[in-house]
Order: structure tokens, then sequence, then C-alpha cells
């Protein structure tokens, strides 16, 4: 551990974590726009037969954000991370489906 | 591991929480742990779901969710998930301080929102005698919900820990994939946050 980083490493990185704080706050601004659209839907009572589809795709879509800028996804060395979150939302999907189909009707 | 050769910000690697073989295997264990999470989470959904129209009675989603608050609570949670994203960046560039900063503010609105919820859960039990043994409903709601602040009020308290345990110490390559799972959690809690709204209070409210 005594090889310091030379100069010119330590800027390009800081370049690098500014580049991607600036994808994150984007994407933040992005999930805010969601969240309007979608509480805006309901409280102006949209009426339509796609409303509540409508309302599933933008938090999934917001999740997506959140995964992938947020919870840095996105980088590299996250195939296990992808792994586990799919597998879990496979199993998770499965889940709902039998609850709401089988076991309480 | 000795902590005298890793204690030197300016000898910090690139990834500071994936630097040690300890923090790796933190770091996919704690994955690991939000997919089976997520699975949990899946189970209070679909039992909320099959539930929520056994109201009862006339205590429905529809006659006692108010969005107001909620909107307030999903802004309030949703900054503090960025607030938590500048304390990461920070933590990557070795400025601890600023990075203890932008954790105690995530801390502060983690707060806000517990305190809405606790304010919200009150006002269903003494304004409507809506409680946990109302109706099959109640049950569904307050299981899943509750366990969501369950998970916040958790999430503050290890934050809080880190902050306070770690504020003498500094940055290390001991402690950063603590900060940096603790981060990876707290974004999970807001996750789980944005389904909650949408499928029990909006889908609640179009009915």
């Amino acid at each position: 551990m005594s090889n310091a980083k030379p100069a010119h490493q330590h800027e390009y990185e800081r370049k690098q974590h500014r580049e991607e704080m600036k994808h994150q706050v984007i994407s933040f601004v992005m999930m805010i726009i969601f969240t309007f659209v979608a509480f805006g839907m309901v409280m102006f009572e949209v009426n339509s037969f796609f409303i509540i589809p409508t309302l599933i795709l933008l938090a999934v879509v917001q999740v997506a954000f959140q995964l992938y800028y947020f919870m840095h996804m996105k980088n590299k060395g996250h195939d296990m991370p992808a792994l586990m979150m799919y597998g879990g939302a496979a199993v998770a999907l499965l889940t709902i489906i039998t609850f709401t189909t089988l076991i309480w009707w | 591991m000795s902590h005298d050769d890793v204690l030197n910000p300016k000898q910090m690697p690139h990834d500071p929480e994936k630097a040690t073989l300890e923090g790796k295997n933190k770091f996919l264990g704690f994955w690991f742990f939000l997919g089976g999470e997520t699975v949990l989470f899946a189970s209070l959904f679909g039992t909320y779901l099959a539930l929520n129209g056994s109201t009862q009675g006339e205590n429905t989603p529809e006659h006692l969710f108010g969005l107001e608050l909620v909107f307030i609570m999903t802004m309030l949670l949703l900054t503090s998930s960025l607030t938590s994203v500048y304390a990461m960046y920070h933590m990557k560039n070795h400025n601890f301080q600023k990075m203890q900063l932008w954790l105690v503010i995530t801390v502060l609105l983690g707060l806000g929102f517990l305190g809405c919820e606790i304010y919200e859960f009150m006002h269903y039990i003494h304004e409507y005698e809506f409680t946990f043994r109302s109706s099959a409903f109640g049950s569904a709601f307050y299981t899943l919900v509750g366990f969501h602040g369950g998970h916040v009020l958790f999430g503050l308290s290890w934050i809080t820990a880190l902050i306070i345990r770690n504020q003498k110490r500094g940055l290390n390559l001991y402690n950063a994939p603590k900060y940096y799972i603790a981060s990876l959690y707290w974004h999970f809690i807001d996750v789980v946050w944005v389904f909650i709204f949408t499928v029990v209070y909006l889908m609640g409210k179009v009915g």
C-alpha cells in the first residue's frame, strides 16, 4: 500500500466522479418528473383505461434509474448484483401473481 | 488487516469500498440480501393486493388516503436518496467531512419521512378508528407500510451509528465498505417506497 497515486491519475478520477455525479443529478430530476406525472394523473383524475398500467410503468422506470444510477448497477463489476436483483424480481413477480390469483382470492 | 497502512487518504484506491477482500464480500453479500428483500416485500405486496378489497365497512383505501401527505413523504425520501448519493461522491473523492455532512442531511430527511408516517398512522387510528385489527385490508396495509417504516427506522439507526462511530477515525479501507453498504440499503428503501406510493396510495385512489 505504499504506492501513492500520480497527480494526473488523481485528477482524472476526480473528473470521472464529477461526470458520474452529473448523470446522477439528471436521473434525480427525471425521477422527480416521473413522480409529478404519476401524482398529477391521479390528483387531476385522468380517466383512462390505461391509468394503472401507466402508473406501474412510471414506477418501474423510476426504480430502474434508482438501481442503475444511484446504486451504480450500470458500472463495471455489477454482474452478480444484476443476477441477484433480476432473480429477486422474477421470484417477486411469481409471488405476487400467486398471492393475488391462488392463495387469497 | 493492519490499520496503519490504509489510513492515508492520499493513497486510497479508486474504489475504496471494494479495494479489500472484506469489502468485496460485503458488496456481493449485500446485493444477495437485497435480492431476498425484494422477494420478502413482494409477498407483502401480494398480500396487500389480494386483501385490499376486504374492508369490512367504509374505511376503504379511497376513503382513507390523502395524497398531499404521501407526496411530501415521497419528496423527502427521494431527496434523501440524492443526498446519500452526494455522500458517496465525496467518499470517492476522499472528502470525509463532506461525506459525513451529507449523511447527516440524509438522516434528517429520513426522520422527516418517519415523522410524517407516524402522524399518518395516528391520524388513521384516532380519526377513522382504522387499526391493524379493523379488517383484512387494515392488517395488510399496516404490515406492508409499517414494515417499510421499520426499514426506514433501521436504516436511520444504522447510518447514525456509522456517522458517530467513525467521526474521529476518518475514512479508511476498513469503514468505506460499511458506508457504501449502508447507502445501498438507503436507496433500496426508496425503491420499495416507489412501489408503495404507486400500488397502495395512487392505485388505491384510482380504485
